[in-house]
């Protein structure tokens, strides 16, 4: 897979279109959720009280939606304009800025009860001129020192990223540890290549000693590790010398709707008790 | 969209300017009122964090006088509506906010803020 912070810088990247495609995917909404609460599960904020959360590289506002939806205020941070404009016809509660995160945030101390950011550190990691300030370590410093400062004590960021080796997860965490962090990070799912999430988990304050999250493992790793067995094998090729079943049964067909329905796609036909059944033979 | 809530929270991040950089003065600015959901927790819990001077500055600027010069003892439901709407509830939606300090300008343009940097402010 090419990753896209190799391609161009973000605000480039994340062009009208790409910004548009981003949103429309309905794939990258159900991922962008699914991190999304569990960066808040991470964050453990007490609950029933209401806090006043940072979103850093908001972008559309996916992520925002969900905190709006889970009755939390937020204000969002973000480099692309195109991504913020679509933000805005989405129409999020939140506060939106135009900012480049490398270069540091101006919120007074103490200003926010927790920050999350979904897939967005990788960005942080490639220098876009030969300018000091705009070297990755550089960038990476001043975001965490100025982020370190914006959050209350005690309270926590928590960071989605991926990171395309070990060195990268080394250099950021060193960063966040001298800018004056505790904390670490927490693999969800790891012996799956496809589930595996790696997340950055902040601390400030509470003590020095807050217990370190734990990664999510199991469930989602079906078939993962499984062994090759050539009994399966012979049973498949027995089946597919019979007639195939159709797969695209009822259920299949009001998947599909329900599937061009989210994306948009005009004149999807409605749900009936009709849908998917077998035409009567006409006499 | 810059509320109040987050105006009363902006410093300006220019190198090297790190005193007399709040709050922010707006300019040229055009409002507009938008209703927001009224939650009286998350105000109580907020108003310790608010720089009150600044706050009630900025909204006489706009135009809303609503606001005692001292925060109350007693937060009364009328005062936390009044907050609940400068905070919430005041949107600027064009204009600038100057730093006081170094004059930096930040655009507002539909409602974002362009807090972008030139490379030698860059700290």
């Amino acid at each position: 897979m090419s990753r896209p912070e190799l391609i161009a810088p973000p605000e480039i990247y994340y062009g009208d279109t790409e910004a548009r495609k981003y949103t429309k995917n309905s794939r990258n909404q159900q991922i962008q959720a699914d991190m999304t609460y569990r960066a808040l599960e991470l964050l453990s904020l007490p609950p029933d009280q209401p806090a006043f959360l940072l979103d850093i590289g908001c972008g559309s506002g996916l992520s925002g939606e969900i905190l709006d939806e889970e009755g939390y205020t937020w204000a969002g941070v973000d480099i692309s304009p195109s991504m913020l404009e679509v933000a805005l016809e989405r129409e999020v509660d939140g506060d939106l800025f135009l900012q480049d995160i490398g270069q540091g945030f101006g919120f007074r101390p103490g200003s926010f009860d927790g920050a999350i950011s979904i897939s967005v550190l990788q960005w942080l990691l490639n220098a876009d001129s030969t300018h000091p300030t705009s070297s990755p370590p550089h960038r990476l410093q001043r975001f965490f020192t100025t982020l370190h400062s914006a959050l209350r004590n005690p309270s926590r960021a928590v960071f989605q990223f991926y990171p395309s080796s070990d060195d990268q997860i080394q250099l950021i965490t060193s960063i966040a540890q001298k800018a004056g962090f505790g904390g670490g990070i927490v693999v969800d799912y790891p012996n799956s290549n496809k589930a595996k999430k790696i997340f950055l988990c902040l601390f400030i304050g509470g003590g020095g000693t807050q217990p370190m999250p734990k990664g999510l493992e199991g469930d989602e790793v079906v078939g993962a590790g499984a062994k090759f067995e050539r009994r399966r094998e012979r049973v498949s090729t027995q089946a597919r010398s019979r007639k195939r079943k159709s797969i695209k049964d009822r259920d299949w067909i009001l998947k599909k709707k329900e599937l061009y329905r989210k994306r948009g796609k005009e004149d999807v036909p409605n749900d009936s008790r009709y849908t998917g059944r077998k035409r009567r033979p006409v006499f | 969209m810059v509320r109040l809530i987050t105006h009363n929270l902006l410093a300006c991040h220019v190198k090297g300017c790190t005193s007399n950089n709040f709050p922010l003065q707006f300019q040229d600015v055009s409002i507009e009122i938008r209703e927001a959901e009224f939650n009286p927790d998350f105000l109580r819990g907020f108003i310790p964090k608010i720089e009150w001077k600044a706050l009630v500055d900025t909204a006489r600027q706009l135009g809303d006088t609503s606001l005692p010069l001292e925060p109350p003892e007693m937060l009364d439901d009328e005062f936390l509506k009044n907050l609940h709407h400068v905070l919430l509830e005041v949107h600027v939606e064009e204009g600038a906010m100057i730093c006081p300090n170094c004059n930096h300008r930040y655009p507002i343009s539909n409602g974002i803020p362009n807090m972008l940097l030139a490379e030698h402010e860059i700290a």
